[in-house]
């Protein structure tokens, strides 16, 4: 571990120009390190699932967060174990940072009995309650209201656990956006609204479907601290999300960020992307959270080549592990057809 | 079929009350026996209740366990669900059917699919009390009748209590059970008055009850048209017509062995059911009679509903559009004169 010292993070707040916000410690090497390992991880697997989706091992809706991975790295690994996630339906990398094991993601996406929601889900519908990930919603903005009753029952049981709800852009036109942003407000409730601004929703671009593009300062409308951080820096995301949980922790209420990111891969597998310019992608492939971070650490030693190349082996061997376990999934028995409707078990 | 699980033995009094006063108990008592209830919805603490169901709970519990909320249907009923998530035993109020629709998205997306597309990971053990029917000329926004459309959907339990007894003792099985359980409430219900044994009789959560026994006709029926039903009877009564009435009292899941059971017995069905005809509950209970006890049919199945129409403001219009004594007295004598 290096010798501790201030780091500088850039951090937008709502209105005003980008500051520079000093963070009194800068994270150290292993964790530093550790959000490259994930974001390389969580990009592979979304990677191996375009493969396994054309091999027509995975099927139905698939929506990869390749460009985004540093919101949902930045994020998760600031929670602590206890804390509640609501997720979106692109959400294979908040499971997997997470900690619900590969395996069952993968053997979810397979259908198969073994995934971490019993082959019911898919890849929209990832669920593990030991690890309080409370789903894969893919109703736009339909994840909103269920985090903020999370967080009332922390709330009411006077809990210092954080619920984080992700959602995209999207969903900020949503009326389940506005109600749950004023009922959380008002109600002081421990949420952490985390906006993934892709600045697409679906195929539409955010100057057609948001009358304020700064979604950030929509939000803090609300009375809500609001902040807008640049979505491509994983440290700049950890920074945000650790001063919002403290707010949060702190009795300081509802916290919301708006991660500006960029999807560089299509919707979903059947997206033609008609709606943007091969130019604009590239553009913002400059700045891809893997070379943001991992330009940083090559010039602090902490990586080369060689230790890239071996992480990619690593990860590799780990995915085909993963994939091991979707291929050696069993199938659920069409005799339980109608299981998992109601409780077995009524008191 | 269930009928009231009363342990005579233990009746020490008897009280009378509202079906409104009797809801009142059942949250009361609600909160006292676990801390992990509450409730919340539109002008249930300041105000009251809309329709004063849940007045002075506010005094006594205070406002984080009877929480006034936001005109958020979605998000306080998501709320909910969130919250039966996180461990609660929440008690969503919803002041009319019709505003229901605005959080069906987290009615049917959510609640009643959570635990199958987790795999049987997450329960929602919530429960939502809403006002549903008409009879106030409360006109075409505020006086449906949807509890056929939510007894559709796979996940959710669907109760109406039409007694005093069912007000008084279905809250509390709800409560208990593991999933969503939907309160229909018929608003012209809350001043019905009636006597209830002291200490109140346990019910329970599902299963039909016959409320009148019969011989010559079955009427099946629940929730605000059951008192109508039950005066029809006995206006057959002095008639000499003997007539069955079974309160179905759960329409999801529906006991279809009461519904046959009765057909068994009198051999004519008069489905009497105030939301529409098209595509309705009375739709599906004919087509289970059908499916099991069509040999034991003297008659066809006759169906009485509300017209298909948006409910009117106007008095005679409104009266018009929705089953009445008279009207259920008529589908009686058609069922009897019908030879099959």
């Amino acid at each position: 571990m290096t010798a501790k010292r201030a780091s500088k993070v850039t951090v937008e707040p709502v209105t005003v120009e980008p500051v520079t916000v000093v963070v009194a410690e800068r994270p150290d090497d292993e964790r530093r390190l550790a959000w490259l390992r994930q974001m390389l991880f969580v990009r592979l697997f979304d990677e191996r699932c375009v493969e396994l989706y054309s091999a027509t091992k995975i099927r139905g809706f698939l929506h990869l967060c390749v460009g985004e991975e540093a919101v949902g790295v930045g994020v998760i690994s600031a929670l602590r174990p206890d804390d509640n996630i609501v997720a979106t339906y692109r959400e294979h990398g908040h499971a997997l940072v997470r900690g619900v094991p590969p395996g069952a993601v993968m053997a979810e996406m397979f259908g198969k009995r073994e995934g971490c929601s019993g082959g019911r889900g898919g890849s929209m519908h990832l669920f593990d309650v030991d690890r309080r990930f409370f789903g894969g919603n893919a109703i736009v903005a339909g994840g909103l209201p269920v985090a903020i009753g999370l967080a009332l029952a922390d709330h009411l049981r006077h809990t210092d656990r954080v619920t984080v709800c992700f959602f995209g852009d999207g969903a900020v036109a949503e009326g389940e956006f506005h109600e749950s942003l004023n009922l959380a407000a008002l109600w002081h409730l421990p949420v952490l609204f985390l906006c993934e601004n892709n600045l697409y929703a679906m195929g539409t671009a955010i100057a057609l479907e948001q009358s304020e593009t700064d979604l950030a300062l929509k939000a803090s409308g609300y009375e809500i601290t609001s902040w807008a951080v640049d979505g491509m820096d994983v440290e700049a995301v950890d920074a945000t999300t650790r001063r919002a949980l403290a707010t949060i922790r702190g009795g300081g209420g509802p916290c919301f960020i708006e991660a500006r990111t960029y999807r560089f891969r299509a919707h979903s597998m059947y997206d033609p992307e008609l709606y943007r310019d091969r130019a604009e992608v590239e553009h913002w492939k400059e700045r891809d959270p893997l070379t943001v971070l991992g330009d940083r650490l090559r010039a602090d030693g902490l990586v080369d080549d060689a230790r890239l190349a071996a992480m990619d082996r690593e990860i590799a061997d780990e995915i085909d592990a993963a994939v091991g376990v979707g291929e050696a999934g069993t199938d659920e028995p069409v005799e339980d057809l109608v299981r998992h409707v109601y409780a077995e078990v009524v008191p | 079929m269930t009928t009231m699980l009363t342990n005579p033995a233990a009746t020490v009094g008897v009280v009378h009350l509202t079906y409104r006063e009797a809801m009142r108990q059942a949250i009361r008592e609600a909160m006292l026996r676990d801390d992990r209830v509450f409730l919340m919805g539109e002008d249930i603490g300041h105000y009251g209740g809309c329709f004063a169901v849940t007045k002075g709970l506010l005094d006594e519990f205070g406002p984080d366990r009877i929480r006034d909320t936001p005109l958020s249907e979605s998000a306080f009923v998501g709320a909910g669900i969130g919250a039966a998530m996180g461990g609660l035993r929440p008690i969503v109020e919803i002041m009319t059917v019709n505003f229901s629709l605005l959080a069906l998205d987290q009615i049917m997306n959510n609640a009643a699919t959570l635990r199958h597309m987790s795999g049987g990971a997450v329960g929602v053990p919530l429960v939502i009390r809403m006002t549903t029917g008409a009879g106030r000329q409360l006109a075409a926004q505020h006086s449906h009748s949807l509890e056929g459309w939510y007894a559709h959907i796979p996940g959710l339990k669907i109760v109406t209590p039409a007694t005093i007894e069912d007000a008084r003792g279905m809250l509390w099985p709800a409560l208990c059970d593991p999933d969503p359980v939907l309160i229909f409430e018929h608003g012209g219900l809350y001043n019905a008055e009636g006597d209830l044994a002291d200490p109140p009789p346990v019910v329970a959560l599902e299963g039909a009850a016959v409320r009148r026994v019969g011989t010559d006709v079955s009427i099946v029926t629940y929730g605000g048209t059951l008192p109508k039903v039950l005066a029809a009877a006995d206006a057959l009564a002095a008639d000499g017509v003997s007539a069955e009435v079974l309160d179905l009292r759960c329409l999801r899941p529906l006991d279809t062995a009461a519904i046959v059971a009765t057909v068994t017995r009198t051999h004519r069905v008069v489905v009497v059911d105030e939301g529409w005809r098209s595509g309705s509950l009375s739709a599906e209970i004919a087509a289970r009679i059908m499916d099991e006890a069509f040999w034991e049919l003297d008659a066809p199945v006759v169906r009485l509903c509300s017209a298909e129409v948006p409910i009117p403001y106007a008095k005679h219009l409104e009266e018009a559009a929705i089953p009445q004594v008279n009207t259920i007295i008529d589908a009686v004598r058609q069922v009897l004169r019908d030879d099959g």
